[in-house]
Formats: C-alpha cells, structure tokens, sequence
C-alpha cells in the first residue's frame, strides 16, 4: 500500500551536435527534477565548466530553458529569482523556465550557497551565460531570416522582424538545444529599462506545493530499496567506542545492523521506527572524555587561548600612539555565545552506492566541495561520487547536511542498500558545528569635540576561513578528514566604514575554539558589526551626541548617508543623546522603553543596510521585548522586491532571536542543549513588526540579500537597551538574568 | 509481531501493518502513506511540524501513538485539506501572502491555524500569535504567516 507517487521525472538523452550524449530535462508542472529522480546517473557527460553556455542552461525541442545553478535555494527563494534573471535575458516567460540546482552532474561549480552570493555571483553568472545565449540566437535568426540583427526582435522564445515576416523559435535556431560556446562576460545584458520579470515581486514558484504537502523536501526523498538509519553519537565529544552490545537490540523486528567504523555507530532497519528505537535502545561503552572548557569561564578560556597569528584588517594614522592625544578614552568588551544553526528539519541524506558509483542525496549548500570530501573519505575517485541537492529545511549556514551525508554514505557502504540517515534534533542541536564564540575589545580616544580621535580594536576569533568543515563520520570513523577549523570568513566587517583619523582593527586569530566551528548566518559580521556599531554608540554618548549625527559626521559614503537618513524617517527618529531622560512620572510601571540605531555597509563594499530598534525593558526583571524594527537596505539592484522583504524579515526575527534568548551549553564533555526547551527561540507572541524600506538601483549590479541585515540587528537592540535604561548590554544574549544585573548599576 | 491498524487518513480507509503499536502517528503517515504534509522537526512535541488534525483537533503526530488511536477518528494531513489545485482558504491565504521562507514548519502552521479558525472566525493579531506560540519558525516568516491566518479569517 503506497499512497506515493514518486515525483516522476522525464529524463531524455540529448544527442549533441558533436554527438555527445547529454542528460535533457523535460519537467512537468512539479521543479522537483531532482527531487523525484530515483537514480538519474548520467548517461554521458553535460558541460559542466564555468566557461560554457551549456554548463548553465539547455533549451529544449518545446521552447522551455532548463537552467542549471551550482547556487541552490536553501529556503531563501533565491531559485525563483534566479529563474527571473534567466528569463528576463532570454526573453521567455517564467514558467518556460526550470532550475535544475546543486547537482555535481549537472550543474557548474560556483561555489557553495553561502555569503549572501547567489544573485550576486550566480545569478550574474547565468545572466551572462543567458546573454550570450541570446546574442547567439540573434544572429543565428538574422542568417536564417536574412534579416540584419538590429531589426530583431525575442518574444516568448521566438524571433522575429519588427519589419514583419517570418519568425523563427530557439528550439528551431539550436538543434539539440546546445551551444557549444563560451560565456561572453563581456556580452550586453538587458537594458534594465527593459526589464519585465527582473524588479517585480514575481510570486514564489515553489509556494504552492509546499503548502500543500507536494513538495520533495530532502526529508521525504525515498529510492526504491532504501532502508532507514540512525546515527548514535558519542555521549562526550572525545569519547572511544570500547564495546557495543549488539544484542541489546536483536530483538528489534526489522533490525538489520549495528555498523561500527572506529568511533562511528549507527544502527540500521527496515522502519525508521524501528531504527529511532535501536538508537535510543542500543548499549555502548565509551570512555569518559573531558576535553571541554567549563562553560562559565569559557570567556576566560577564550583569552587563554593560542593565537596563531594576527589579520590586521585595517590600519589608518597610528591608533595606539594617538591615544596620550585625545581628550576622553573608553573602553570595553563584547561578547556574543555559540550559537546553533537551529533548522527546523534536522539534517537527513540518502546514500545509494551502485556498481561502484556513490549517488548522495543532501541538502548540502556545497554539493562539489561534499563531493570531495566524500571521494576523500572513502577513497573513491571524485568521479564515482555524484552529489544532488534537495531542499530541506531552511538552512542558515554550515549546518549538519553535509555530516548526515558522510552518516550516509558510511552506512550505506556497510550494508550494501540504499541508506536513509534522518538525525534527531539532539544529534542536530548536539552535533551541527556551531557559530564560535566571539570576544571584542574596543579603545576609543576622543577628541575635545567628542569625535573618534583613534579607534583601537581586537577581535579574539578562531583561526580559519570558509573551507571544508571536517565531516563528523570522517572524524569518527578515523578516514581521511580536514583538520583545520573552518568557521567562515569571520574577519569581514572588523574594520570601519567610518573615517576618523586613526584606526587599528585587528584579528587575534585563536589556534582553536571549544566546539566544531563553522559559518551561522552572516558569520563574523553579525558579530564584528555588534561590537562595532554598539560601541560607537558608546562614543556618541560620551560625547553627548545624537547617534545618527554621529555617525552621518563621519560618514562619508553617499549611499550609506541615504540608507540611515530613510531609516531615520522611517521610524520618524528623535535627534538627542541616549540615553533619554524621561520623566519618570511618565513611566508606564517597570517598562522602560528606548531606541537604538546601527548601520552596515557588508563586507564594506556590497549591500548597506540602516536598521532602528525599538525595544521595552522591564526594569524589575531584565526582560527585553523588541516590539518593532525599522529598516532600510540597498543592494544594488533588486531582482524580486518581496523576496528581499521576506529575507530581511527573516534576518531581522532570527536575530532578535539569537541576541535575546540564545546560547548553546555544555559541559565538560558535550553539548547539554539538545532541544528547543534548552535551546529556546523566538516564538509569534515576541515577534517585533518589521517595517522595511528598500532603495532600488535598476541600472547598478546586485547584491545578497540573505545575510546583511542580521548584521545591525545586535547593536541597535543593545544600543537601545541603553537608550531606555542607561546600561550598556554588552554580554549576548541579552538574558533577563544579564540585564537586570547591569541595571542594579544605575 | 506485525498488528494490522486501521485508521481513516483524508478520508480514505487505510490499513497498515506495523512492528510496533507505538510507532508515532508521523512514521505510519510519512512512510507507510507517503504523505509530506506532516513533517519530523523535533520528535518531542516542541515543535509543531508534524501537526496534523484528528476530529478537527490540531494533534502533533511525532507524539501520538498508533495505539491511542481509533479506527472511526477522522485524521486529516495538509494534503486533505486542499491541493495546488483546489487549496483550502488557509491554504490559499498563505499563498497569497507568500508565507513561507524555505516552508518546513508551514504544515503546522497551516494545520494549527485551520483548527483555530474552526472554533475562532474572527481571530485577533494578538490570538493568532498565542495560538501559534508553540509553532517554532526559524526562518522569521512569523509575520506574513499572521498576516496569511488574518486573511483566511477575512474569506473564511
Ligand atoms: S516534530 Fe512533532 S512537535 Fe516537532
Ligand atoms: S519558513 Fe523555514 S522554518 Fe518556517
């Protein structure tokens, strides 16, 4: 009794012009091409090099583009916006266009989905790709028709004259639908007076089946013959496998196996049912571990930690020297937790190893770098291994895909059947490697006026970039693994986009961090910008001054200038100092409420951002609320206005989660906070109202959008904590337990 | 032992033929019927994925034994309340206010916001957001969803 229907996918073999077969796409109503597809092992090889039209899109013999992104959709909408770009250059209508997405067969390698990147780099990338398809298809129609080129026109996938006559379609123009050219970066892209799909708030094309259960999220993905595993993580992060009682779980009808790799312990059976209990019911023994920090001195472990070397990320005038000059010096620290990831949908892959080759179904945001650890961890050529992308839950970093993956791909391997790994929340909560902990110090000296004289600040963070993170399996099972930390690119937004005379910002870079790190949603710039943008604040009121003429006096960016004056319109901004002195027989009982700004310009080149909290402390409890957040964004050009709306609220809510409530514990041996009890989040009666202002540039070049606005977020809600009560919340979470010890001080 | 359960999914007689009687709700609808509508977040009743409707009550699925269940109990998933096709108002409300991000947690929120509109025609913001306070949503699409839940209230 199956109520399923395997999404089917049609999948023809495409004869090329130089005779080289190709897979073609021919979808249906649902874009679940991958999702669908029990096995769909090449049958020949597709261009899959950055330089070539074909490795990007493939028209079809019925008018319709497939497209192929190595940016995947992680919950973001990016697929649909992709798809505007791609049908805006080619001059097709939307539902002409298919995005096949993360499939290393398939799609070329543009790096993975992170960075807020994917209409930035990938898309532009298709849009060249597109372009230079369609000049292809002008001049093709111009031999055709014998008409010149100027006088063409594309509509619906069709050319013809504007002087009248015969059309000719694509599909008739590029017999086999392939180009066998390379991406002119060079070529004209549209005009973007023109444009009819890029700058609209084109609905979602995925919507529809995700609220109605049709959608092939990777959690329902299912190959035939598969069976249902479960991973049974060490009890300490260190700890050895001494024994296992496999019979501790014999008596588990359907029960098939308890595979053992060194450290690595799963047990499989014929129900998913069936192997949740063998997980919990299984009998080890491990060795005891302690190699953790204790949690409460975890801020003094950081500073006691190696640094291995030092990025200075800028360095302007003579910051050091010139602080015996400046009139009045401050100082202090921030610090920001470790962090999860906190995906609602705990991470799950399927792994399915056939006459030597390994197909791996994930929702890895890097399916080419997995399929190199993948190849690495088990020996195989990169070639045996084909990673596929499927949607899962919304994913906001570095999360534990590519570790249920490596699950996988193990288990499969040892029980010779296609595998499906399903992680608990405990194992996603326990074992997604986490945001690592970040400690700021910050030295201002400022001048008679109150004006940033100098500005001296080091950031303790761990060594690393945005590499591979070691895949858990690899680590436990002892195969061939990275061993360098890979916590992101987390220097970006150290340095200033402020202009004062004298700056030093530095990396201390630490040799290592308590927990596997990687990147969380805006890495290091969430963090960086929070000790940044709050302790300007500080300066500010030292000085006395307003916070948005502060920061507007030493701004000299006219874009940024025009974000934070919107922001302050926006939320109808009151010039004076924080923090505000109120009557207090105004005082609505124990609320004390207040107002705090901050500005981004990420990574000091891309997207800027302007965002004003507003926030209600209760003054015998500590509590904060975040009842409402103004904000205001440029990147560049907007390709789907309400895509942008939907990831700024996103950003917005998930950060307000993080600062308010969030932080991962631990003892001496692992993670304690396994679930959403321990791990509270943000939930719909604390939601602030998010009023959003976007500022367009159609001509200019997009930007991301999935990252930058979480990076404000923390520095406003602190700098109005201030506004309202007067104590500076430097310590995030911002814990009620927090706050109310800071207030007892004014 | 295999136990043969019956039970009326979407208003369709089923059987299934299960190891265990204890097997969760969840299990027997995702892998013995295929359905996606429910989905596995948490297993611990915390967070509302796999929500489901029995006897038009909002139930989580991950923590509701086969065994606490009766034949005659009407359970009904995402999928039976409407189709892309012809889409429940809920349904269609949250399409037109694009409330998803990447959507896993939206079967719960659909599920339990249907169930409230049942016994609730005309919900306030603030109702809304109490009954959707144990449905987690980490993407932050809270807002469009309470917008989505307001306008099904309006055709409903
Ligand atoms: S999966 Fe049932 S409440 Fe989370
Ligand atoms: S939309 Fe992603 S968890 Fe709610």
């Amino acid at each position: 009794m199956s109520l399923m229907t395997q999404t089917a996918l049609s999948r023809r073999t495409l004869l090329t012009g130089s005779g080289a077969l190709l897979i073609g796409f021919s979808l249906g109503d649902t874009l679940a091409a991958q999702g669908g597809a029990p096995n769909p092992k090449a049958t020949g090889s597709k261009s899959v090099a950055l330089d070539q039209v074909d490795s990007f899109l493939a028209l079809d013999a019925d008018g319709r583009v497939t497209i192929f992104s190595g940016k995947v959709d992680l919950g973001t909408g990016v697929k649909t916006a992709l798809a505007q770009m791609a049908a805006e250059e080619l001059d097709l209508p939307l539902d002409r266009v298919t995005i096949i997405q993360g499939d290393t067969a398939l799609t070329p390698d543009q790096g993975p989905t992170y960075g807020s990147l994917s209409i930035q780099k990938g898309g532009v990338e298709i849009r060249q790709a597109a372009a230079t398809a369609r000049a292809r298809l002008i001049s093709l129609a111009a031999e055709r028709l014998g008409v010149a080129s100027q006088s063409l026109v594309a509509e619906n996938g069709t050319i013809r004259s504007t002087a009248g006559g015969p059309s000719v379609s694509y599909a008739d123009l590029i017999q086999g639908g392939h180009f066998e050219m390379k991406v002119d970066k060079e070529v004209p892209t549209k005009d973007p007076a023109l444009f009819k799909l890029v700058g609209r708030s084109v609905a979602r094309l995925d919507i529809p089946d995700k609220m109605t259960g049709r959608f092939t999220y990777m959690q329902d993905f299912r190959v035939p013959g598969m069976v249902h595993a479960r991973v049974v993580r060490p009890p300490a992060i260190g700890a050895n496998l001494e024994s296992v009682d496999a019979d501790s779980v014999a008596g588990i009808p359907g029960l098939i196996k308890v595979v053992r790799e060194g450290n690595f312990l799963a047990v499989v059976a014929e129900r998913e049912w069936a192997a949740i209990k063998a997980a919990g019911a299984l009998k080890a023994q491990w060795s005891s571990w302690e190699g953790l920090p204790e949690q409460e001195h975890l801020w003094d472990h950081v500073r006691a930690t190696k640094v291995t070397k030092d990025d200075v990320t800028s360095n302007v005038g003579d910051a050091p020297a010139a602080f015996p000059n400046a009139a009045k010096t401050l100082s202090a620290s921030y610090d920001f937790a470790i962090h999860t990831h906190g995906s609602i949908g705990p991470s799950c892959a399927v792994a399915e190893i056939k006459d030597g080759q390994l197909t791996c179904w994930s929702a890895s945001q890097m399916t080419h770098a997995l399929r190199k650890q993948l190849a690495a961890m088990t020996g195989m050529a990169p070639e045996a291994v084909r990673c596929i992308y499927l949607e899962g839950s919304g994913c906001y970093g570095r999360n534990g895909h590519e570790d249920a993956a490596g699950d996988a791909v193990l288990v499969a391997r040892a029980v010779g059947r296609p595998v499906r790994v399903q992680w608990s929340r405990a194992d996603e909560h326990g074992w997604d490697p986490k945001g690592p902990p970040t400690l700021i110090d910050v030295r201002a000296g400022l001048d008679q006026d109150g004006n940033v004289l100098t500005w001296h600040s080091q950031f303790l963070l761990p060594d690393g970039a945005a590499g591979n993170v070691p895949l858990v399996a690899a680590t436990l099972a002892e195969l061939p693994h990275e061993t360098t930390l890979s916590p992101g690119n987390i220097i970006q937004n150290s340095a200033l986009p402020y202009a004062f005379p004298n700056i030093r910002t530095v990396c201390h870079r630490l040799a290592d961090t308590p927990l596997r790190p990687s990147w969380i949603r805006t890495p290091g710039r969430m963090q960086n910008t929070y000790a940044n943008e709050a302790f300007l604040d500080e300066c500010a009121a030292a000085a006395g001054a307003d916070p948005l003429a502060y920061r507007l006096k030493a701004l000299q960016d006219p874009r940024g200038i025009a974000v934070l004056k919107r922001a302050a319109e926006l939320a109808k901004w009151e010039t004076r100092p924080s923090p505000a002195h109120r009557d207090p027989s105004a005082r609505e009982g124990d609320i004390l409420r207040g107002r705090g700004l901050s500005y981004v310009r990420y990574e000091l080149y891309r997207t800027y951002v302007a965002g004003i909290a507003e926030v209600e402390v209760n003054r015998k409890t500590g509590a904060v609320r975040v009842p409402r957040f103004f904000i205001v964004q440029d990147c560049g050009q907007i390709i789907n206005p309400d895509g942008v709306r939907n990831q700024i609220d996103g950003n917005v809510i998930q950060t307000v989660s993080r600062v308010l409530m969030e932080e991962v514990t631990f003892n001496r041996s692992a993670v304690t906070s396994l679930d959403w009890a321990s791990y509270p989040i943000l939930t719909f009666p604390d939601v602030p109202e998010v009023i959003i202002d976007l500022i367009d540039h159609p001509s200019d070049k997009p930007w991301g959008s999935g990252e930058p606005s979480a990076a404000i977020v923390p520095a406003a809600i602190s700098n109005a904590i201030f506004d309202a009560t007067g104590a500076r919340a430097r310590s995030v979470p911002f814990t009620p337990a927090k706050v109310k010890a800071s207030l007892q001080g004014t | 032992m295999a136990h043969t359960v019956s039970l009326n999914v979407n208003g369709q007689g089923i059987t299934a033929s299960l190891d265990d009687p204890e097997t969760p709700l969840l299990y027997v609808l995702r892998d013995d019927l295929g359905l996606r509508g429910p989905r596995f977040g948490c297993g611990l009743g915390q967070c509302g994925a796999c929500t489901i409707h029995v006897d038009g009550q909002a139930i989580r699925s991950c923590v509701t034994p086969i065994s606490s269940l009766k034949p005659s109990q009407k359970i009904v998933t995402l999928e039976g309340l409407g189709s892309p096709e012809a889409p429940h108002p809920v349904q269609q409300a949250f399409i037109d206010e694009q409330a998803a991000q990447c959507g896993y947690c939206i079967n719960g929120m659909i599920m339990q916001s249907a169930a409230l509109l049942s016994t609730n025609k005309r919900p306030s913001e603030d109702d809304i957001r109490q009954a959707l306070a144990a449905n987690l949503c980490r993407c932050g699409t809270h807002l469009r969803i309470v917008r989505a839940v307001k306008r099904a209230s309006e055709t409903l």
